[in-house]
């Protein structure tokens, strides 16, 4: 800030407008059922509306398919089949493999095969139920397991190497190996997939999606469409929840309905019913991990060959990226000196899996954590004592299997800080002593770290733009390239151009993310909303400020640095002149300035040589831990989660409240994966865990009573905007710590000498067989031992 | 024609199709879509309205999901939406709450939440920590891990119940009176198809023999998911919730008799007073919003193998009234389920009411099995009945669902336990017959092996509750 001259102006002090726990911008029409979601926006007249036919079958041919009573139900207009479509029918997000209909070759159950539009949804559903289609079924892939040893990938395997651990391996004192499943997970939003397609001019249409990447909708409409990006306008207002479960999956619908309204010249609705939403959309990447570690005597890694197999389903869509984010994350807060990781994208069929918050992180990460409990058992330390053992430290143990150099790292502090304010210790002997005394339940405790790297992968899409309007009666209105699925994310952005400009937040409005508006938009997803909207919405701000600033300088003629925004106010001169900011902004009106800018930002710093796997593929790393106490019941696996303490770093907080909100959310969502969240096929490879009544989410009850969440204070040492740090999906992985508590606790039935295998989703029934099984196992150990 | 009250306006319909959805009918017919459709089979709670019910002199405000509500049930009630709770521009207390503790994110559930938060404002000032739990576990959040959501609720606390509601709660409570006493009856009909509002037996007798095809529907919240999901669009609905003789529940020296169609939450209070472990259990049955529209007879004439009273009054060893055309009979419950989905309810009949014997002697477990606590379908529901006598099991019945194709008793077992003592020795016999009276299947819930086992353990859980002088915790319900 500069120096203001002392004489009278002592009431010049910007308040802060980022920093504060500002409501969400939507917070009072959320409440009052006043927000619009795309649903609920009222239809043109004439809106006809969709269901999509899909297949009952894994896997397989179509033999026959005879739509003639679906076109003949009551209320159907129309049909749309394959050949309807006049352009590309791929609608793959990065490679191909994702037909918008199928006429031919079945890969999942669920795979659309054709669409009807109807005067009414419930008209549409039920003539879908008229089709007769014949198949010729065979055998469906879908053991991950099956297909890594058959080598069926939708892509090639990808490995990083540091060190040498083959030989280290070798030499090692004590060496482990295990392989574990870790689940897949459903999103659930609670606003499920939908788009409402308006007929335009030329050719072009208006769409409104519920997609985190209204940039790609527009493009996949266009291909499908066979017309000019030009042509078709993208308008996303707001999600009922995202997660990454409307990145890639939200096209499809949108295509579909837009080729039905080329067809038909009336606006459709399509939107997807909860049990078709489950059955053909995908889902969180289930994994098959292995890990084969060496080890001292204290438990301090030497060597690491890690193997992570994510099933894809029968597509790439998302997942190469997955995979290397699986692999990316497979140190988590680990040195590993030496070290192999092979990533593998297994096909199976069913649908294709995708973005789910954390990306394949959590997922990699599974496999590390779970090592360093069995390393913990194994040398008879607390697994706190061998994870802190191994944490990133300084020089020489700074170089992840990558070649990125930990830099600014946070974790040996933050995880000390955390251990005193959970009073880890204390609880641990008291939890040793209580299980001793408690025949049926079982208490566990885990602290786990989280170190997550930010940054997309994919280079090119870490860039953004906003585009801000000053309007003569001063109010602005900001538009820029991230979307609002709930994150907070425009509240943020308020925040920070109402920072920039030092005028109050409320004069700021958000309008929904627009295609004609900011083109060429990244989806909003790697928890980089903020951190690249954000910049780029300030730098349209501070472009807009300097142009207001020359004005003044030129026509109030005074040095263009003497000119200085604060509380709602232009000052110049010896600064004991001023106008109010909307006097300023017609000020600059009058004088013929230009009060609308674009604003840009690409992140620096960041290249990876995949070729090679080496490079600096993340800007940064945000940071946390958390410590969960859980208590199990031997009889029937049942358990509780009864603490939770976590210290997440968010760099210098732009929203607490919004951070809070992000780091308890992800929490309980990464804990319901770990536990609850059970998705199953049937051996035909159909889902069977297909609505909220067999799939699980966690309910108010598994929020714990015990729930101190905690912002570590620091500011981010990279140049981000405000120093603060990205927050959307690295808490997710806290809840880990879940899972590891859940082992503790079972690991105490043999004195914790075991560490026993558990598979995710932890449910009871996987609990009671690992309880069972570590009994068994802790009393073949004590009658070998007399 | 149908009478309610949408708010404050009076509404009349006629011309519906029968299976009209409370939210259907608000999404399309009147386009007030405040209410949002998350799963459309109840389970997400983010349709959650509050009907409001003139009852024994005041108005009762209860949750439903309007997902599984049958507009033709609202005859003679008040429906309040999310859209209904701003006074002149601002907002209700609990909206300010939300709004103040940061309780929304995405949004897409709040509407639901509101309406839960709006009807626990009104039926309990002091909410504690488990009375939120309990109103609101009907409603999915997957956004803020319900920390905020807990806080708002709980800031309510002593904000006193005073609203607009509150204001015009006596002429809405005569509005409503006089709709009933007006037209105690209704009937919504569109083309061939109808929904019909009896109100005494002789008049549901009459017509589900005048429409032998008829579906009797009381809460509809399993009856719905056939509407909503399998897309079945049934001909004649008869709603048995005006049936003044479903509604009673008489309690006497020796019996407690609960009509048929009295709801999960009406029968809480009485059930607490004889069966606390089937009160408890009856709390995660399902969510509020369930228990405020699901019944007795529902879940028993539903006769379905995942039902959790069945297996409680098996153990307890009721008595179902019955009456058809051939009149009025009676069946014991081990012989009243059939098969899967079958009972021995005649055409065109329907169950009176339920009537449980009360054995002093006999001591209650009742457990329910799920991956989930709140508002999950049991994996195992099981129940027994225990009878003592000079330290020996003398009298015993194991009830179990989850097991079989029905709600079932384990015969084998029971004869394994009688002369035994109920302890952990002489219970092994009866944990190993129950592999001879089931052979339960592995589904979406759990495997038959678990299930199997966690029968059995469970037999051991009520040795150790039964034996527990230092009130040890044997359940991660009770120690949380």
């Amino acid at each position: 800030m500069r120096n203001l001259k002392a004489s009278g102006n002592t009431a010049i002090q910007t308040s802060s407008a980022t920093g504060v726990a500002r409501k969400h911008e939507s917070a009072t029409k959320h409440v009052s059922g006043e927000a619009i979601y795309v649903d609920d926006m009222l239809e043109p007249r004439g809106t006809l509306f969709g269901a999509v036919g899909y297949s009952p079958i894994a896997k397989g041919r179509i033999t026959s398919l005879d739509l003639s009573s679906v076109r003949q139900a009551e209320g159907v207009v129309d049909v749309l089949q394959l050949e309807d479509i006049p352009g590309h029918t791929d609608i793959g997000a990065v490679f191909g493999g994702d037909p918008i209909l199928t006429s031919d070759e079945i890969k999942y159950q669920g795979q659309p095969i054709f669409a009807v539009v109807a005067q009414s949804e419930l008209q549409a559903r039920r003539a879908v139920k008229q089709a007769k289609i014949e198949f010729a079924e065979q055998t469906p892939t879908l053991d991950v397991v099956e297909a890594l040893n058959t080598q069926q990938f939708v892509r090639p395997s990808h490995f990083m190497t540091h060190g040498d651990a083959k030989t280290a391996l070798d030499n090692a004192p004590k060496r482990l190996k295990a392989e574990q499943h870790v689940g897949g997970q459903e999103h659930f939003y609670l606003e499920g997939q939908v788009a409402l397609v308006v007929p335009a001019e030329d050719g072009g249409m208006l769409v409104y999606s519920s997609t985190q990447h209204p940039s790609e909708v527009q493009k996949l409409v266009a291909e499908v469409l066979d017309v000019s990006a030009n042509r078709i306008t993208v308008d996303m207002r707001r999600m009922g929840g995202g997660f990454g479960g409307k990145e890639s999956q939200a096209a499809a619908w949108a295509c579909m309905a837009a080729v039905l309204v080329s067809k038909t010249k009336r606006p459709v609705k399509l939107r997807l019913p909860r049990t078709d939403d489950m059955t053909m959309t995908g889902k969180r990447h289930p994994f098959y991990n292995t890990y084969d570690i060496g080890f001292d005597k204290d438990g301090l890694i030497q060597a690491a060959d890690i193997m992570v197999a994510g099933n894809c389903g029968h597509s790439a869509d998302l997942s190469d990226a997955i995979v290397d984010r699986a692999m990316f994350h497979a140190d988590n807060a680990y040195y590993l000196a030496n070290v192999s990781i092979a990533g593998h994208r297994c096909m199976t069929n069913t649908v294709s899996h995708t973005a789910f918050r954390g990306f394949g992180g959590p997922q990699g990460m599974m496999i590390i954590e779970r090592a360093m409990d069995d390393i913990a058992r194994a040398v008879g330390k607390d697994p706190l004592d061998v994870r802190k053992l191994n944490l990133y430290g300084g020089a020489g143990r700074d170089t992840t299997p990558y070649h990125q150099l930990v830099e600014h790292n946070v974790l040996n502090q933050l995880i000390e800080q955390l251990e005193h304010s959970s009073d880890y210790r204390a609880r641990r002997s008291d939890i040793n002593e209580w299980n001793k005394n408690s025949r049926i339940l079982k208490r566990g405790l885990a602290l786990t770290p989280v170190k997550f790297g930010i940054s997309f992968t994919l280079q090119h899409l870490n860039q953004a733009g906003a585009l801000i309007h000053i309007y003569t009666d001063g109010s602005i209105q900001v538009n820029h390239g991230g979307t609002e699925m709930g994150q907070g994310l425009h509240t943020k952005i308020i925040q920070i151009v109402a920072e920039a400009l030092a005028i109050d937040a409320n004069e700021i409005h958000i309008t929904a993310t627009r295609t004609d508006k900011v083109p060429n938009t990244s989806p909003t997803a790697a928890s980089s909303g903020t951190d690249l909207n954000g910049q780029a919405a300030k730098n349209a701000a501070l472009t807009l400020k300097h142009r207001m600033c020359e004005c003044v300088a030129e026509h109030k003629q005074c040095d263009l640095d003497t000119v200085h925004f604060a509380n709602g106010r232009v000052y110049w001169g010896d600064q004991s002149e001023s106008m109010s900011f909307t006097d300023a902004a017609l000020f600059a009106y009058e004088n013929r300035v230009s009060l609308s800018a674009t604003g840009y930002y690409k992140t620096p710093k960041i290249w990876y040589d995949r070729d090679n796997a080496k490079g600096r593929p993340f800007f940064y790393f945000a940071n946390g831990a958390a410590v969960s106490e859980v208590i199990v019941d031997t009889l029937t696996g049942e358990y509780r989660v009864i603490g939770v303490d976590i210290l997440h770093d968010v760099g210098r907080s732009l929203n607490p409240a919004v951070d809070l909100g992000q780091i308890e959310g992800g929490f309980i969502q990464g804990m319901g994966w770990l536990t609850t969240e059970e998705l199953k096929w049937n051996h035909q490879g159909a889902l069977i865990s297909n609505g909220p009544a067999t799939y699980k989410i966690p309910a108010i009850s598994d929020t714990p009573e015990r729930f101190n969440v905690a912002l570590f204070e620091r500011d981010n040492d990279e140049e981000t905007v405000y120093h603060s740090k990205a927050v959307g999906e690295p808490p997710f992985m806290l809840a880990i710590s879940v899972w590891s508590a859940l082992r503790d606790a079972i690991s105490s039935l043999s004195d914790y000498a075991i560490s026993p295998p558990l598979d995710t989703p932890a449910t009871p029934e996987r609990m009671l067989n690992a309880i069972e099984a570590t009994r068994q196992q802790a009393q073949e150990i004590k009658e070998s031992a007399l | 024609m149908i009478r309610f009250l949408l708010n404050d306006q009076d509404v009349n319909e006629e011309n519906c199709a029968p299976d009209t959805t409370v939210l259907e009918y608000l999404r399309t017919k009147v386009e007030q879509r405040g209410t949002k459709e998350g799963c459309a089979s109840g389970d997400c709670g983010a349709c959650t309205v509050v009907l409001a019910e003139a009852t024994n002199g005041q108005l009762r405000y209860q949750t439903v999901n309007s997902c599984i509500t049958l507009l033709g049930s609202l005859h003679g009630k008040q429906l309040l939406t999310v859209e209904h709770l701003k006074e002149q521009g601002a907002l209700h207390p609990v909206q300010q709450a939300m709004v103040d503790l940061h309780g929304s994110q995405c949004g897409f559930c709040t509407p639901g939440f509101i309406m839960s938060l709006f009807a626990l404002y009104k039926n309990c000032d002091q909410p504690t920590r488990a009375d939120v739990e309990n109103a609101l576990a009907g409603n999915l959040c997957r956004c803020t891990g319900y920390r905020p959501i807990i806080d708002a609720a709980l800031s309510l606390a002593g904000k006193g119940a005073s609203d607009i509601f509150t204001k015009s709660e006596a002429s809405t409570y005569l509005r409503l009176t006089g709709i009933l006493k007006q037209h105690p009856s209704g009937f919504i009909e569109h083309g061939a198809r109808r929904f019909l509002i009896p109100t005494n037996g002789d008049e549901l007798l009459a017509q589900l023999q005048r429409f032998p095809d008829a579906k009797l529907v009381a809460g509809s919240t399993d009856l719905s998911l056939s509407i909503t999901q399998q897309l079945q669009q049934p001909e004649t609905l008869i709603y048995s919730g005006r049936v003044q003789e479903l509604m009673q529940i008489e309690e006497s020296a020796s019996t407690l008799k609960i009509g048929a169609a009295v709801t999960y939450s009406a029968m809480q209070s009485s059930l607490h007073k004889y069966f606390i472990s089937f009160a408890d259990m009856l709390e995660r049955l399902g969510s509020l919003q369930v228990r405020n529209q699901g019944t007795l007879g529902g879940n028993v004439a539903n006769a379905s193998p995942i039902g959790d009273t069945p297996p409680v009054l098996l153990a307890l060893d009721a008595t179902i009234h019955v009456r058809s055309p051939n009149g009025r009979e009676t069946f014991p419950i081990n012989t009243f389920f059939t098969g899967y989905r079958q009972t021995k309810l005649p055409a065109s009949g329907f169950i009176e009411s339920i009537e449980i014997p009360l054995q002093p002697e006999c001591q209650l477990y009742v457990y329910k099995i799920s991956k989930r606590l709140d508002d999950d379908i049991s994996a195992v529901c099981a129940a027994f009945s225990i009878a003592l006598k000079d330290g020996k099991v003398n009298d015993v019945r194991l009830g179990f669902g989850g097991m079989a194709a029905t709600p079932a008793r384990a015969l084998n077992a029971e004869q394994a336990l009688i002369g035994q003592s109920f302890t952990e020795q002489g219970i092994l016999a009866a944990q190993k017959a129950l592999a001879e009276d089931f052979s339960p299947i592995d589904d979406v819930r759990a495997s038959g092996a678990y299930r199997l086992k966690v029968a059995q353990n469970l037999l051991l859980r009520a040795v150790l509750e039964q034996d527990n002088p230092t009130q040890e915790a044997l359940e991660v319900v009770q120690y949380a």
